[in-house]
């Protein structure tokens, strides 16, 4: 428990510190926008095809579903309502946590095992300024875009399924999508993918950080960024749909 | 520039006692270098000489005593008045630590274009120089991956010595080179010496190598500096323990083997040392 209580402490004191140089970082956005590129372009492909295939299975499942209360109609509210406020943001974060933040926690845990930071230190750079803010900031910009490609990749998935082989109309799918999902569920998406988004990244980047400088160290360094982002990411999905309802 | 600052040394550690957790690794060591000199620090393995250039660059912070860098106390320094130091001084890594995700050029232009705005075109024709100094111009383009352990510690002093530090230290700089590396290495801390005045720290358990380049050499073993002087002095000593380090000795008074329990007492006794039972 107290070991649980100062990793707490630790986190808040990084992420303190992170805030701080976090500007500065800003002021260089040649490193942000690489970084922007590395954890979310390169994570494109897989968070395309989950989210088609997520989709799809929705078409099915729901279509399913919906049919034995002769309300197949709903699909598009049914399918629409769940990715955009639970489905995006909770499996983007998971995939984001397996893909981005396992390479951005090996990355900076080998740039420790291999003096680089150190070097950074001596040519008088702060690598959190350097290295890490600019990580941190690329993840939190990535997160939101690549929720919103899953969305659609989904939206488009259900409909595929849906339409054509379950047999919705898609007049129907459409017009009660459009009807009764609103920008308001749109908007807690946004704010869950926000939220999963700093989640991941920062523990990313503290684990990668905080790296015994050792191979184990760093394989120990990715497996606890899993871990604890998917977790953590669980839980914050809870308290913030009890906390829209 | 004062009058003072010319003559007065660039590095003085005095009565420097620091410890890493229960094992002390300094007690009492005082060190001078001198300016436009070239220092080699030698020592066994595990003697602290990485320590002592973490005590320089203010990584860490001796529990008492002083070390002072170009006429500042490192250990009191603020972080804005190390980071203002550091950008006086160099440092080569053993391993080199270049930064994986940047290529060649990119490297050594990273302390550039953290702490000057250069235009472009000055920034590319500097860079190009001190690649060139170290016979890497070619290899500009490479990633730090493709590079062979000599040549990535080449460009590390590259990118070490592109701010033109005022003192260089130089980390282990010929262990594991080849000789035409290791020659070559040798010549360039002698002329980056001579020719831009730098005053080199290099520490190294590389006896005859340092010895040919070092002004002034220091051994250091149990804490403190045992033996110090010219290289000549140093190998004209009567001390056993210097002779036996400088003649690469496994005899002598400085243990060659990790205290254990009588050898013959050991093998005899049988003991499972995995499972430490008596058969």
């Amino acid at each position: 428990m107290t070991a649980a209580l100062q990793r707490v402490g630790a986190v808040t004191l990084f992420l303190l510190r992170l805030l701080a140089v976090c500007p500065a970082a800003l002021r260089r956005p040649g490193p942000v926008i690489r970084q922007v590129y590395n954890t979310g372009a390169r994570s494109l492909i897989i968070i395309m095809l989950c989210g088609l295939v997520v989709g799809m299975i929705m078409g099915l499942a729901f279509s399913d579903m919906l049919a034995r209360f002769g309300s197949e109609s709903a699909l598009g509210v049914a399918a629409g309502l769940a990715l955009l406020k639970e489905m995006g943001p909770v499996i983007t974060a998971l995939l984001f946590a397996g893909r981005a933040g396992t390479s951005l926690a090996s990355e900076i845990g080998l740039m420790r095992a291999t003096d680089q930071l150190t070097a950074m230190q001596v040519m008088a750079v702060d690598p959190l300024r350097a290295v890490v803010a600019p990580r941190f900031l690329g993840g939190l910009i990535a997160m939101p875009l690549l929720v919103a490609v899953f969305d659609f990749m989904g939206i488009f998935g259900t409909q595929l399924i849906g339409v054509s082989v379950m047999g919705v109309d898609a007049g129907t799918f459409w017009s009660q999508m459009q009807n009764q999902v609103g920008l308001d569920d749109v908007g807690e998406g946004v704010i869950k993918s926000l939220v999963f988004g700093f989640a991941c990244t920062l523990i990313a980047v503290f684990e990668g950080f905080h790296a015994e400088p050792t191979a184990e160290g760093v394989g120990l360094a990715t497996t606890r960024t899993v871990i604890v982002s998917s977790v953590l990411v669980l839980i914050f999905d809870y308290m913030l749909t009890a906390a829209f309802l | 520039m004062s009058d003072t600052s010319v003559t007065s040394p660039v590095v003085e550690v005095r009565g420097v006692r620091y410890s890493a957790g229960p094992r002390r690794i300094f007690d009492g060591l005082d060190l001078t270098v001198e300016r436009g000199s070239i220092t080699a620090v030698m020592g066994p393995s595990g003697t602290g000489k990485t320590t002592l250039l973490r005590l320089l660059t203010g990584q860490i912070r001796p529990e008492s005593g002083s070390v002072r860098v170009l006429d500042q106390d490192v250990a009191t320094l603020p972080k804005r008045g190390l980071f203002a130091l550091r950008r006086r001084m160099g440092m080569l890594f053993q391993n080199g630590a270049l930064l994986t995700d940047l290529n060649v050029f990119e490297n050594v232009a990273f302390p550039v274009r953290e702490h000057a705005r250069l235009p472009e075109p000055v920034l590319r024709r500097l860079v190009l120089m001190k690649l060139e100094a170290v016979g890497l111009r070619g290899a500009a383009e490479l990633l730090p991956q493709e590079l062979s352990g000599g040549m990535a510690r080449r460009v590390a002093l590259a990118r070490a010595i592109v701010m033109d530090p005022e003192v260089l230290i130089y980390d282990e700089p010929f262990v594991g080179l080849d000789p035409v590396s290791m020659g070559f290495i040798v010549r360039l801390i002698r002329s980056l010496n001579e020719a831009l005045g730098i005053t080199s720290i290099v520490v190294s358990h590389d006896v005859q190598e340092v010895g040919t380049i070092a002004d002034y050499s220091y051994l250091l073993a149990g804490g403190s500096a045992v033996a110090q002087g010219t290289t000549a002095q140093l190998q004209a000593t009567d001390d056993p323990a210097v002779r036996q380090f400088m003649q690469g000795s496994s005899e002598g008074p400085v243990a060659f083997h990790y205290p254990a329990p009588d050898y013959a007492q050991q093998l005899l006794d049988a003991t499972d040392l995995q499972t430490g039972k008596k058969p």
